[in-house]
């Protein structure tokens, strides 16, 4: 028997899924209809938007209203989705590549504004659907399909990127700590305005092989070893931090959420009109 | 009582879209187009509407195309190199048939090109702009007052056939100004979309029912759950990459355009009653022919006009039987000649063909079309 967390918020009859053995993605995506459960909001006001690569796929697995868009231009769709119609919970499911390269643009602006959506970026270090070339986030020197001598590029932090332009919910889970996954999407579900959840994923078929990072639970184990708490992160020195990175709710900020001050407006030309 | 005002082309167009239900728009600055974004952010806040001025032209559209799937109708607006970003997410509005209108005053490219010199070269990034086989709906005003009803008929076209309109103008009608009586285009009829007619778990979101040429649109939020994508999908919206379900839904939204060509055509015929020869113009173009015309045949030349208003689909079966009656047929495009391979595909040998265009920014003179066609004939 299926759980009832696939029963109630799955398309089942749309399932298998397409992702490979040993892939990140269904946990992420579990991890999201966790927190809208805990949450108790119902399907009705769900709105989910992705992109596309293996992550945005997920969109047509949901029990919500669904909307797999084009290639980096979620957060656009997801804008004007919220914008319209404010009572919906907008849910924004990408990858690295549609979120940080293709979508750039629309990250930083999204964030600017601190328009109400929760981004949950599927991060797998690779494009995974295409086969597995590099990305923003593909660590420097690692191998990819386009980087057979090992990747030039310096890479993304997400994180980084999104607090700094903005958002007022930051936040790292793994496929490894899902308890940490699902609660932090549940923080950035309630924040009144741009949150963005970097999920940190496994691809073993593409950037796991490319780069001898061993078999999918060996991904895994590898997350659970350097995902460190934002806690104990903050207490350790410079030297132990290499190699590792933080997890959990990394900033938070109070700002003027767009769609409440866009509302705002629209009452104050009514009020002058009267 | 009249409700006369002096109105600006893209003023026209704005006015015309909060008439036909527009409360959404979305887009980016770009000349000659930015008066209709411009007056959007004034206009819709007062009529309880949004604007939003997007990070670049392709979210300018995406937005838009997410805001029309709540229910709210939905436009944006640009111009030439504004209209070539905005293809891929074109093709995704055919796709997915989502209702809105897209504007484009046409300006001369390629690229940057001659900012903003007129033009009337983006006829065929219309028709074929989008990557892939599709059918679209491309209206094209020649004065104030019809910028504002046909803006209304793009409204109504895009929620009748769900499908993206793409309203063509010119930087000359754009920014051009005329006289405009409002109150005698208060009456003007207004088309919503339809919407379910069955409880949520009876909802297939892409079955057409018997009679219905698309399928009924619920809103998201309204209750009815359904994916959206621009995938091949089957009738419950789910991607599928099953050869048949392909193959009916691809023949399913040309021919949703194609098979409803009585309704979706429009056109205007001057002078043709007892015409021997006839051009073929439209937009702030056909202005200048119209004037031709008149002076054409003061010289005792039949000729009359024949003005496409729906310039896609094109008006096939009367194109065809205007190349029976007259001997020739003269394309009078601001462009290299782009409506020109249509009349010719159209005409196909029945009557010649002649052709006066210009790309170097300026525009066509009524002098000019006379000199050209009384030469040609005489020569």
């Amino acid at each position: 028997m299926p759980s009832e967390l696939i029963t109630n918020y799955f398309r089942t009859e749309t399932l298998p899924h397409i992702w490979c053995p040993g892939c990140g993605n269904g946990i992420v995506t579990r991890a999201i209809v966790k927190a809208i459960d805990n949450l108790n909001i119902s399907k009705d006001d769900v709105c989910i938007v992705s992109g596309i690569g293996c992550s945005s796929r997920a969109a047509g697995y949901l029990d919500f209203n669904t909307l797999h868009t084009t290639h980096g231009r979620a957060l656009a769709f997801a804008t004007g989705v919220k914008l319209a119609n404010p009572k919906l919970h907008v849910i924004v499911i990408t990858g690295d590549g549609d979120s940080s390269a293709i979508g750039g643009n629309h990250l930083i602006h999204a964030a600017r504004r601190n328009i109400d959506l929760t981004t949950v970026v599927f991060n797998n270090s690779i494009y995974g659907m295409t086969g597995g070339q590099y990305s923003p986030t593909t660590p420097t020197g690692d191998k990819a399909t386009t980087a057979p001598f090992g990747n030039i590029d310096p890479n993304f932090d997400l994180c980084e990127l999104a607090n700094a332009a903005g958002a007022t919910y930051v936040a790292r889970g793994t496929v490894y700590a899902v308890n940490i996954l699902e609660k932090v999407i549940q923080e950035g579900i309630l924040n009144k305005g741009f949150s963005f959840i970097e999920a940190v994923t496994t691809c073993p078929t593409y950037y796991g092989r490319k780069n001898k990072k061993g078999s999918a639970v060996d991904m895994i184990q590898y997350l659970k070893e350097n995902g460190v708490m934002y806690s104990a992160w903050q207490k350790m020195s410079d030297e132990k931090k290499i190699g590792k990175f933080p997890i959990g709710k990394l900033y938070s900020k109070e700002r003027k959420e767009y769609t409440e001050q866009y509302q705002m407006l629209i009452d104050s030309l009514g009020k002058e009109r009267n | 009582m009249s409700e006369i005002k002096l109105m600006q082309g893209n003023e026209a167009c704005v006015a015309g879209a909060i008439h036909a239900g527009m409360r959404f728009y979305s887009g980016y600055p770009i000349t000659p187009s930015t008066e209709i974004a411009e007056l959007s952010a004034e206009l819709l806040p007062k009529h309880g509407g949004k604007f939003i001025q997007m990070e670049d032209e392709i979210a300018g559209i995406a937005a838009a195309l997410g805001a029309s799937l709540t229910g709210i109708k939905s436009m944006t607006a640009t111009s030439g190199p504004g209209f070539s970003l905005k293809q891929e997410n074109i093709g995704y509005g055919i796709m997915a048939e989502i209702p809105i209108v897209i504007v484009d005053v046409q300006r001369s490219g390629p690229s940057t090109g001659m900012p903003t010199s007129p033009s009337q070269s983006d006829i065929m990034q219309a028709r074929w702009g989008t990557h892939g086989d599709h059918s679209i709906i491309a209206l094209y005003p020649a004065s104030v007052k019809e910028i504002y009803t046909t803006t209304i008929r793009a409204f109504n076209l895009s929620e009748k056939y769900r499908t993206p309109v793409i309203l063509l103008m010119d930087e000359i009608i754009g920014h051009m100004r005329e006289k405009i009586d409002l109150e005698e285009l208060k009456d003007i009829e207004i088309y919503d979309r339809k919407k379910p007619t069955v409880p949520p778990d009876k909802y297939l979101a892409y079955k057409v029912s018997e009679n219905d040429v698309v399928p009924e649109m619920a809103a998201f939020g309204e209750g009815y759950r359904y994916n959206v994508t621009g995938l091949v999908h089957d009738e419950t919206g789910f991607p599928s990459g099953n050869e048949v379900v392909a193959d009916k839904l691809l023949k399913r939204l040309i021919n949703k355009i194609e098979n409803n060509k009585d309704d979706i055509v429009t056109y205007e015929e001057y002078m043709l009653d007892d015409a021997d020869y006839a051009i073929v113009s439209f937009g702030a173009i056909s202005r200048s022919s119209k004037v031709a015309v008149n002076e054409l045949r003061e010289l005792g030349i039949k000729i009359g006009m024949f003005r496409p208003i729906t310039i896609w689909p094109s008006p096939e079966k009367q194109l065809s039987e205007l190349s029976k009656k007259v001997k020739k047929i003269y394309v009078v495009e601001l462009n290299a000649g782009q409506y020109l391979l249509e009349v010719q595909r159209i005409v196909s040998g029945q009557c010649k063909i002649g052709k006066y265009g210009k790309i170097n920014g300026e525009i066509i003179t009524p002098q000019e079309i006379v000199s050209f066609i009384e030469e040609d004939i005489y020569a």
